[in-house]
C-alpha cells in the first residue's frame, strides 16, 4: 500500500509542514504505523548555499566521530547541531538525528563537472556503506527530510514539522515489507537534491541495482526506492538528460506506442530504451520525485498503484489520494488521474 | 583379437505377433539394423543408435529397443563406458569420436536455481490482457544520449544508434553449418526464424543459393577455415559472427568428413567435392586480442558498417576477461557457449572435459563487463545447453541478452540425440547429405515444428515475466534478485550472485 502526498507553489511561497501532516493522516489506512517522513524545500534559508546533511547515528561516540571526520577531510562543518524532536509515544528514540552545514572543499574533486556534488554523494556512500551506527538520509541543499518509524501525525509531530516553511513538500506514509520499524527505510529518500517517495515495489529492482552500482552508487537501505533516487542523479546530473526524458527512460512508453510515433520521435524513444534499458523500472508503482524547481509525478507503465493529480492556482499536488489534496485546499480545482506511464510535471517559476 | 566382442549396446527386439511385415523398418533404417527374411524380420542389433526411426515409423508398436540389455559388472569407477573407450582405443590408438553435447554426468545448474513469482505485496500480470514485451535488440547500445533542445521544445537527438537486430524473442537459432546439416533442415529452420521474427546462424559452411530469400534473418559465420566466405557472403547476413571457439570443443578446430562434402556443400564451401573441411584450431588471422579487433573492423568496413559483429567464444575458466576483451574489439555482442553445446562431431575428451557451464560463465561475464562499465558496448547471447523456457529465463536473470538454442531445434525435427551425426546416415534427415535421407525432412513441416516450439517457449516466457510481475525484457536481465539457489554451495551462490532459497 503506502500513501504519497506532494505539493510545490510555483512562486515559491513556503507553506508550513502542518497541512501536509493533515494530509499524510487521512491516509492512514495505507500504512502500518512504521514508518512515515517529510521532505521540505526551502527550510533552511540561512543556510541555503549549503549541503544540509541529515544523519541518523545510532549513538553519539564512535559514529559520530567517523561521519566528522570525513566531512572534514572533504570540506568544512559551519554549522552543526541536533535535530530537535518532541518524543511521542509511539516513537522509542532509537536514533539521535544530527544536522551538518557543510560546504565541500571543491578543489579535492577532479574530473567532474558537480565536484561539490561529488564530493557530497561519496561522503554519502561511504558513510551508508561503511560507517557502522550512522546513516545520512538527506544531502541536500536547502532541503530538509524528517522521517522515522511511526504514524504520520507521530512522525510529524517528532519533528514538530509545523516550524518548517517549505515551497515544496513531499511525505510518504509507509506499509512496511522489507524492513519494518527501520528509520532508514522510511520514505523519501533522499540524495542532494533529490527526493523520491514511492508507493509500490520495484520488480527490476535486481537490474536497477545492479545497472546503478556499476556507475558507483552503493545500495545500503534494503529497500528498493533508494534506485529511484540514484537513477534520477545519474540520468540527470550526470547524463544531462531532462527530467521528462528521465522519466521517460525509467517508464518507456511501449513499443507498439513508439511504432505509432512520428519518425523523429520514433527514433528518440528507441534510443532512450536501448540505452537506458537496465534504469527501466518495472512492477506497481506511484512515484513522486523532487527536485529545488520541480516536481514530478509518474506511475508505471500499465498504473497499478493510484495516482492522483490536483491543481489551484500556483500550486501543483500530487497524491494517492483525492481525499488527501482535499485536506490541504478544500478549494483544488482541476482533479484528474493521469495517464499511466505519463510524467506530471509542476516546476517553479521563480 | 585379443578383446573380442563386447555387449551390444541396444537390443532391438520385433514382436512376431504384432509386426505384420510392411517393411517400413528395413526403409527406414540408415544404420542397417533390419532386414526381411521368410520366417519375419531379423535385427542386426549392433549397428542400433537408438534413433528410433524404426519405432517413429512402425505402424503397430512392435519395436523395442533396450539398452545394454547385457552389461558389464558393475562398479563405481571401471563404468561400462570406461571400459569400453579402452577397448576401442587399446585396438585403434585414436582419438574417441562423440557427437551432440557433453555426455558427463555434471549437475546442470539451471536446476539448481528457481525462479520467483509475485504474491499480495504486487500483482502479478497475465498476459492475455496486458502487453507483455519480449523484444530485444542484440548489438552495441550508446553509454549515454546526446541531444540538443530545440527552441520550440522538441528533443533532437544526435546519438546515433549503431545497428543493432531486432528480435521478437530472445531465442535464436545458433550456428550449425550446412554441411555437418541438410539443406533441408537449414531450409526449416530459416524459414521459422523469418516467421517468428528472430534470427539464425548459418554456421561455418556458408551460405547456400536457396537460403538467399531468407537472408535477411541469417547471421553469416566467418570462422578459421573461411568455408564460403566472400563479400557478398558478408553483405548478404543481417550480421556477421566471428567464431573463435565452441562451448562442445573449447581450443580445437572443426572437422566436416569428405563423405559429407557433396557437390552442393562443395559449392557453397568453396572447397574439393568429397574433400575434408578442416578449420584450424585458431584463426590464423588472429593470435591476439588486438588481432581481433583488427578482424571485426575489417568485417565493418567490408559491409560499410551496416552490419553488427558478433565475436562467438567457448566458455573457458578466464571467459569474463576474454568477453571484456571482446568488448573492446568493437564487437556488437558476444556470444558465450558453454560446456553442454552440441556439435556434429567432437573428442569426446574435450566434449567431457574441456569448459564451464554456460549458467557461470554468463554470471561472470555480465558482472565482469558491469564492473568495467562497458556492458552497453555488447550484447550477451548464451548458448549451450538451453533445453526449455525456463532455462531461457534464468539465462536472462543471470544477465544474457538473448540465448542461441542448438540441440532444440534439431530436437524439434525429429533428432533423437543418438549422437552418431558425424556418421552422416542421420535416418532424419538432418546431419545428413544422403539425398534419400534429406529428402524425409519436409522443410513446411519442419518448419512448422520449429516454429511452434520457439512460439511455444516465448508464450511460457511471457507467463514466467507476468508472474514475475515484469512486462519487459529489460526488468528481467541481469536481475539476479529474481533467482535462488537451491542446494548450491556457498562459493557457487557467490559465483551466480544469486541468494539461496528461503534468504
Amino acid at each position: 500500500m503506502c500513501g504519497i502526498i506532494g505539493v510545490i507553489d510555483k512562486q515559491r511561497e513556503l507553506m508550513d509542514g502542518s497541512s501536509i501532516r493533515d494530509a499524510l493522516s487521512v491516509m492512514d489506512e495505507r500504512g502500518s504505523g512504521e514508518g512515515a517522513g517529510y521532505a521540505a524545500y526551502g527550510v533552511y534559508p540561512d543556510y541555503a548555499d549549503l549541503y544540509a546533511i541529515h544523519v541518523f547515528y545510532d549513538n553519539l561516540i564512535e559514529p559520530k566521530d567517523q561521519v566528522e571526520d570525513l566531512l572534514e577531510t572533504w570540506g568544512m562543518i559551519e554549522h552543526d547541531e541536533e535535530i530537535p524532536t518532541w518524543e511521542q509515544p509511539g516513537i522509542p528514540k532509537i536514533h539521535t538525528p544530527w544536522r551538518y552545514f557543510f560546504r565541500p572543499k571543491t578543489r579535492l574533486m577532479q574530473r567532474s563537472k558537480t565536484p561539490d556534488d561529488e564530493i557530497v554523494k561519496h561522503i554519502v556512500m561511504e558513510v551508508n556503506k561503511s560507517v557502522k551506527g550512522a546513516l545520512i538520509f538527506s544531502s541536500g541543499k536547502n532541503i530538509g527530510v524528517f522521517k522515522a518509524s511511526g504514524w504520520p501525525e507521530e512522525v510529524a509531530d517528532f519533528y514538530r514539522v509545523e516550524n518548517y516553511e517549505g515551497y515544496l513538500w513531499l511525505a510518504h506514509n509507509r506499509y512496511p515489507t522489507n524492513t519494518p520499524g527501520w528509520w532508514g527505510g522510511a520514505h523519501p529518500f533522499n540524495l542532494l537534491n533529490w527526493s523520491v517517495v514511492h508507493n509500490g515495489e520495484i520488480t527490476s529492482y535486481g537490474t536497477n541495482r545492479r545497472y546503478i552500482e556499476s556507475f558507483g552508487y552503493d545500495c545500503t537501505m534494503y529497500t528498493d526506492t533508494e534506485v529511484v533516487a540514484y537513477l534520477m542523479d545519474l540520468l540527470v546530473r550526470r547524463h544531462g538528460l531532462t527530467q521528462e526524458l528521465a522519466v521517460r527512460a525509467l517508464a518507456p512508453p511501449f513499443w507498439e506506442e513508439i511504432e505509432r510515433m512520428p519518425e523523429s520521435e520514433q527514433r528518440l524513444n528507441t534510443a532512450l530504451r536501448l540505452t537506458y534499458g537496465s534504469a527501466m523500472m518495472n512492477g506497481p508503482f506511484a512515484i513522486a520525485v523532487a527536485s529545488p524547481d520541480s516536481i514530478v509525478g509518474f506511475s508505471d507503465r500499465i498504473k497499478l498503484r493510484p495516482l492522483v493529480i490536483g491543481e489551484h492556482d500556483n500550486r501543483l499536488f500530487i497524491s494517492s489520494e483525492e481525499a488527501a489534496i482535499r485536506t490541504v485546499d478544500s478549494a483544488v480545482k482541476n482533479i484528474y488521474m493521469p495517464k499511466a506511464g505519463d510524467p506530471i510535471v509542476g516546476r517553479t517559476l521563480v | 583379437m585379443i578383446i573380442g566382442s563386447r555387449p551390444a549396446r541396444f537390443q532391438v527386439v520385433v514382436d512376431k505377433n504384432q509386426c505384420m511385415l510392411c517393411g517400413r523398418c528395413v526403409e527406414n533404417c540408415s544404420y542397417g539394423v533390419f532386414r526381411i527374411e521368410q520366417d519375419g524380420i531379423v535385427t542386426n542389433t549392433r549397428n542400433c543408435v537408438a534413433c528410433h526411426r524404426c519405432i517413429s515409423q512402425c505402424p503397430r508398436d512392435a519395436i523395442t529397443i533396450m539398452e545394454r540389455p547385457c552389461d558389464y559388472r558393475s562398479h563405481p569407477v571401471w563404468t561400462a563406458q570406461m571400459k569400453e573407450n579402452i577397448f576401442k582405443q587399446a585396438e585403434s590408438g585414436k582419438i574417441l569420436l562423440g557427437g551432440m553435447g557433453n555426455a558427463a554426468p555434471y549437475p546442470i545448474l539451471f536446476d539448481h536455481l528457481v525462479l520467483d513469482a509475485c504474491q499480495v505485496t504486487n500483482p502479478s500480470i497475465d498476459p492475455l490482457r496486458e502487453p507483455m514485451e519480449l523484444r530485444t535488440y542484440i548489438g552495441k547500445k550508446p553509454k549515454q544520449l546526446e541531444y540538443i533542445q530545440t527552441s520550440d521544445g522538441d528533443t533532437s537527438l544526435i546519438t546515433e544508434l549503431t545497428p543493432n537486430l531486432k528480435l521478437e524473442t530472445p531465442i535464436m537459432i545458433g550456428h550449425m553449418s550446412y554441411g555437418a546439416i541438410s539443406l533441408n533442415a537449414h531450409k526449416a529452420m530459416a524459414q521459422a526464424v523469418s516467421e517468428i521474427g528472430t534470427f539464425m546462424g548459418t554456421g561455418e559452411g556458408g551460405l547456400h543459393e536457396a537460403l538467399y530469400p531468407y537472408q535477411d534473418r541469417m547471421i553469416v559465420q566467418v570462422a578459421s577455415g573461411r568455408f564460403g566466405v566472400d563479400v557478398h557472403y558478408l553483405e548478404r547476413g543481417a550480421a556477421i559472427e566471428i567464431k573463435i571457439g565452441q562451448g562442445a570443443k573449447p581450443g580445437i578446430g572443426g572437422h566436416l568428413p569428405g563423405e559429407k562434402v557433396c557437390a552442393d556443400v562443395s559449392c557453397t564451401r568453396m572447397i574439393p567435392e568429397g574433400s575434408d573441411a578442416i578449420s584450424p584450431a585458431p584463426h590464423h588471422d588472429i593470435y591476439s586480442i588486438e588481432d581481433l579487433k583488427q578482424l571485426v573492423i575489417s568485417l565493418k568496413e567490408a559491409t560499410e558498417w551496416k552490419k553488427p559483429v558478433f565475436v562467438k567464444i567457448a566458455a573457458v575458466h578466464n571467459v569474463a576477461a576474454i568477453a571484456a576483451g571482446i568488448a573492446r574489439s568493437g564487437a556488437d555482442a558476444v556470444v558465450i557457449d558453454g560446456f553442454r553445446g552440441g556439435t556434429g562431431a567432437a573428442p569426446a575428451v574435450f566434449r567431457d572435459h574441456v569448459g564451464i557451464p554456460i549458467e557461470a560463465a554468463i554470471a561472470a561475464v555480465d558482472t565482469k563487463l558491469r564492473k568495467q562499465g562497458i556492458r552497453n558496448e555488447v550484447s550477451i547471447i548464451a548458448s549451450g545447453g538451453i533445453r526449455q523456457s525456463a532455462d531461457v529465463a534464468k539465462a536472462i536473470c543471470l544477465g544474457a541478452d538473448a540465448v542461441y538454442i542448438g540441440t532444440a531445434a534439431l530436437i524439434a525435427m525429429g533428432c533423437r540425440v543418438c549422437g552418431t551425426c558425424y556418421r552422416g546416415l542421420c535416418s532424419w534427415g538432418i546431419a545428413t547429405q544422403r539425398p534419400d535421407l534429406v529428402a524425409r525432412l519436409h522443410p513446411d513441416e519442419a518448419a512448422h515444428n520449429v516454429k511452434n516450439l520457439i512460439d511455444a517457449w516465448t508464450l511460457e516466457l511471457a507467463e514466467l515475466m507476468g508472474a514475475a510481475g515484469i512486462n519487459s525484457i529489460e526488468s528481467l536481465r541481469g536481475n539476479r534478485d529474481r533467482l535462488r539457489g537451491y542446494m548450491l554451495d556457498q562459493t557457487m551462490l557467490d559465483v551466480l550472485d544469486v541468494k539461496a532459497i528461503g534468504a
